[in-house]
This record gives structure tokens, C-alpha cells and sequence, in this order.
């Protein structure tokens, strides 16, 4: 019995062992898009540190980061963003790296989405037209551009055909492959996904749907036991020549899905 | 997530939901006696509740375990969020009920049967509590593996305070979610059979044990 207890316990205990940790929550197209698996490795061999990645929308990862939970985040929503560094959750915001988002639907496209000319366009022929459109619902990076995108359009979206799932990239384009709806996805989350069946990319190219990835360390102010020199050398590393080299060099089946855009400080 | 993670993530699921039913079997299966021997005022009334909280959803016990592990929250200075043991406290509080309701179920039936002549000998409390919860040991191993199943089957409340992290808190349900979310639906199904593989494994071992035990003691 004590032999299983000891057994156990070292189970529990073999992960959390060498090396300082880090914790870091990052958005599921972070993770979904596979740069993630990428970078990890390097990174921690790199800082020699061990980081923990924590994978959720970009919402619940400011609010992580808020409550002194993880030592930094890295999220794509610059409204929030500087929101949270506006009220000393972070120290600062840092850009990394941008790709974009784009409209994907059934090949048909019986809204006919893929000959507007602009992304409000699109999205106010997927209202008039009324076919099914899946909403991430989660307060995400990628949900909060949607949902600035039917503003432009005038009217906020309304009605049995607008789906909002409450869940991640990959669960709601499983979801929106299931419905035959619409569904705005960033193109890293859907060129690594795989379960694509007939659908496409759309709609693309529209200034609007630009998605940019900052780095914002927690304010160890707020935070005692918050380790900022952790934060510090993972930004430090994802800024860098190597960092940027790497993310600039990922490829889903080929194409570049990231754009490294860190400035110097 | 790849083929050479499985054995760990296996390993981890094992050693979380073992503890879990481990601690929550201590505290309950007593507890469970108790109120079966023990007849007082509200007995219908934690009954009853005892019998609702089976059903309280896993999501709910996660966001609390949360809310008190959180840095921001009470129990923050411990540092316990985002490790498997906030995951074993969620389990534990998930399946204590369970464990609880079948015990008491079990133990009152035996108690029923074993009263007269326990009160007739002047058997303390702790003496009957030990009389009933021996004599009703099978029915125990029921009241476990029903709880290990509910906890190894787990994935809303981990999920929010072991966070999924790699090599530290993954486990077969939380790596199912996020093989899902990428699409891998055939990995995921596959994932998912592990699970059912290791629940019959855990399932069959406990009963071959009970078998043993039963020769040696008749």
C-alpha cells in the first residue's frame, strides 16, 4: 500500500521537479497553429527554463494574468491588451508577430462572400443572406475581431443562423464544418487543422482582419511571487534574432503563417 | 501531442484519479457509515443533500477549486493552481458524494440487518462503525471504482485548474479536448479508448483482488 503511495506521489511530482518554471497562457491559435510545439523546446533550452504553457482564449488569459496566476501572456486583442496594461495587470505590451484572419465557409459559398470586396462586405452578405455563421462566443482575441467587423457592417448579427459556440478555434470549426456555416478562423489554426472536409478560405486580404500577437509580462508589483525575470527572458527570447528568425521561418504545408514584427524597446 | 506522450499521460491519469478516489474514499466511506448507524434529527436532510451534490456539475466544483487556489483567491499562497494535486482536490470534492451515497446506501441495509443484535451486545460507535463497513466491504469496492470512474472520466473541472499543460497536468481527457480542437478526431478517438482500456484494467484488477481475498477468508 505505501510502495503504491510512494509510486504514486513520485508520478505527481516526477513533471514539477528540475529547473525553474514558467507559466505562460497563450491563445489556442498560439497552440493550434503548432509554432507553439515549435518554439517551446528551443526556448526553454535557450533560458533553461521550463515553461508551462497554459492554452486559452485570449480573454481568459488576460484575466489569468490579472489574478497573478501565470507569469506572462501572450494574446491577440489590442483593445484589451492595452486595457490591461492601462490598469497595472501588465507592466508593458510587447509585439511579436502578426498573421491574419480569413472567412471560411462550404466550397459552394451559397452567401456569396467570396466576391465582396471588403470584409464588412462580406460579413453583411452572410447577414442579408442568412445562411449559418459559427461565432467563437468567448470573448477570445479572434471573437472580439469578429464582432468588430459586424460593427462596421451597421447591425450586430441576430437570429437562429448565428451560432455562437462558446469554445476554441478548433472546436468551433468542428463545429462549423458539422453546420456547413460560415466561420472566421485565423489562417495559422486553419492550415494546421485537420478535419477540413469540403471547406475554404473565402474571404482574405482585408486590412480589418489583420491579427497581431503581444507578449505582456504580469506586473510582479501587483504580484510578489510573480517571476519577472522568467517573463523577461522569454520576451527577450521571442523578440530576438533567433525568436524572430524561427517564427518567421514556420510553416503550415509550406506557407508562412506568422510575421515577426518586434521593434526594438 | 505525440504516440511517445501516452505512456506519461496514461501513468498520469492512473496516479491522479487513484489518489483522488484514494483520499475521497477515506473521507467518505466513513462518513457514508456514520450516517447509516447514527440516526439524529437531520439525518433525511444530509441525506438528501448528499444525494443532490452527486450531481453537481464538474465545471462548477473546477471554477471553485479555482477561485481558491488562484493567486488572487485564499488558498493562493500555497501555489497548488495549475499542479496535479489541484487536480486530485477537485476530483476529491467531484466524487466524495458519490462515494458517500453508496456507502450509506450499502451500510444502512447491513445495519438494518445487524441492529438488534449490535445494540443487544452494547457495541460502541466505532465498533459498529468497523462491524458494518467490513462485513459490507464488496459493496465498498463498488462505492470506489464507481467514484474512480467518475474522476478518471473527468474533464471540465481539470481542465480549469490543471490547465492542460504539457508534461505537467496533461491527462487522457484533457489531451482528447485539445486533439479534438485540432481536428485530430481520429487520435482523439483513440485516446478515448485508452481511457476505457484502462478503466477495465483498474476495474479487473480490484475485483481480482476481492476474489483472492475471499478464499483465504472462507
Amino acid at each position: 500500500m505505501i510502495r503504491i503511495a510512494l509510486a504514486l506521489a513520485f508520478i505527481l511530482s516526477a513533471t514539477a521537479g528540475a529547473g525553474q518554471t514558467m507559466r505562460m497562457a497563450v491563445t489556442t491559435s498560439f497552440q493550434n497553429s503548432g509554432l507553439a510545439t515549435v518554439l517551446l523546446p528551443e526556448i526553454e533550452a535557450d533560458t533553461q527554463l521550463e515553461i508551462q504553457m497554459l492554452v486559452v482564449g485570449t480573454g481568459q488569459a488576460l484575466r489569468l494574468g490579472a489574478a497573478g496566476d501565470v507569469d506572462a501572456v501572450l494574446v491577440h486583442a489590442p483593445a484589451a491588451e492595452a486595457q490591461q496594461v492601462g490598469a497595472g495587470h501588465a507592466t508593458h505590451r510587447r509585439e511579436i508577430m502578426y498573421n491574419d484572419f480569413v472567412i471560411l465557409g462550404p466550397k459552394s459559398d451559397p452567401a456569396g462572400v467570396a466576391t465582396a470586396t471588403t470584409a464588412s462586405q462580406a460579413f453583411a452578405a452572410l447577414a442579408a443572406a442568412r445562411t449559418p455563421f459559427a461565432s467563437r462566443g468567448d470573448d477570445s482575441g479572434t471573437h472580439k475581431a469578429e464582432l468588430a467587423i459586424w460593427a462596421s457592417t451597421g447591425a450586430m448579427p441576430q437570429g437562429r443562423w448565428y451560432v455562437e459556440t462558446g469554445a476554441g478555434m478548433g472546436a468551433t470549426l468542428n463545429t462549423a464544418v458539422g453546420l456547413g456555416a460560415y466561420v472566421m478562423a485565423d489562417r495559422a489554426s486553419w492550415l494546421n487543422f485537420g478535419n477540413k472536409a469540403d471547406f475554404e478560405i473565402l474571404f482574405e486580404g482585408d486590412p480589418p482582419l489583420n491579427n497581431q500577437y503581444s507578449f505582456l509580462p504580469t506586473n510582479p508589483a501587483r504580484h510578489p511571487h510573480i517571476d519577472a525575470a522568467a517573463a523577461k527572458a522569454v520576451e527577450d527570447w521571442l523578440v530576438g534574432p533567433k525568436g524572430q528568425a524561427m517564427i518567421g521561418a514556420y510553416r503550415v504545408n509550406g506557407v508562412q503563417v506568422f510575421f515577426p514584427n518586434a521593434t526594438a524597446p | 501531442m505525440e504516440w511517445a506522450d501516452l505512456g506519461e499521460i496514461t501513468l498520469r491519469s492512473l496516479a491522479v484519479s487513484l489518489s483522488a478516489t484514494a483520499l475521497a474514499a477515506a473521507i467518505a466511506m466513513p462518513f457514508g457509515a456514520w450516517l447509516a448507524v447514527r440516526p439524529f434529527a437531520g439525518r433525511r436532510w444530509a441525506v438528501a443533500t448528499l444525494n443532490a451534490l452527486i450531481g453537481i456539475p464538474p465545471v462548477v466544483v473546477g471554477l471553485v477549486v479555482y477561485l481558491l487556489l488562484s493567486r488572487s483567491g485564499p488558498l493562493g499562497v500555497l501555489g497548488l493552481l495549475f499542479t496535479p494535486w489541484a487536480m486530485i482536490l477537485a476530483q476529491v470534492v467531484i466524487i466524495t458524494p458519490l462515494i458517500a451515497s453508496l456507502t450509506h446506501q450499502a451500510m444502512r441495509d447491513l445495519w438494518l440487518t445487524y441492529r438488534d443484535l449490535l445494540v443487544s451486545l452494547n457495541a460502541t460507535q466505532s465498533q459498529r462503525l468497523r462491524l458494518v463497513l467490513w462485513d459490507g466491504r464488496r459493496a465498498l469496492l463498488t462505492a470506489a471504482l464507481a467514484g474512480f470512474g467518475r474522476a478518471i472520466g473527468e474533464v471540465g473541472a481539470i481542465m480549469i485548474v490543471g490547465g492542460n499543460i504539457d508534461h505537467a497536468t496533461r491527462v487522457l481527457t484533457t489531451a482528447i479536448t485539445l486533439e479534438t480542437s485540432k481536428g485530430n478526431l481520429w487520435f482523439a478517438v483513440t485516446l478515448g479508448a485508452v481511457l476505457i482500456v484502462l478503466s477495465l484494467a483498474v476495474s479487473l484488477t480490484a475485483h481480482a483482488l476481492t476474489r483472492t481475498e475471499r478464499r483465504a477468508q472462507w
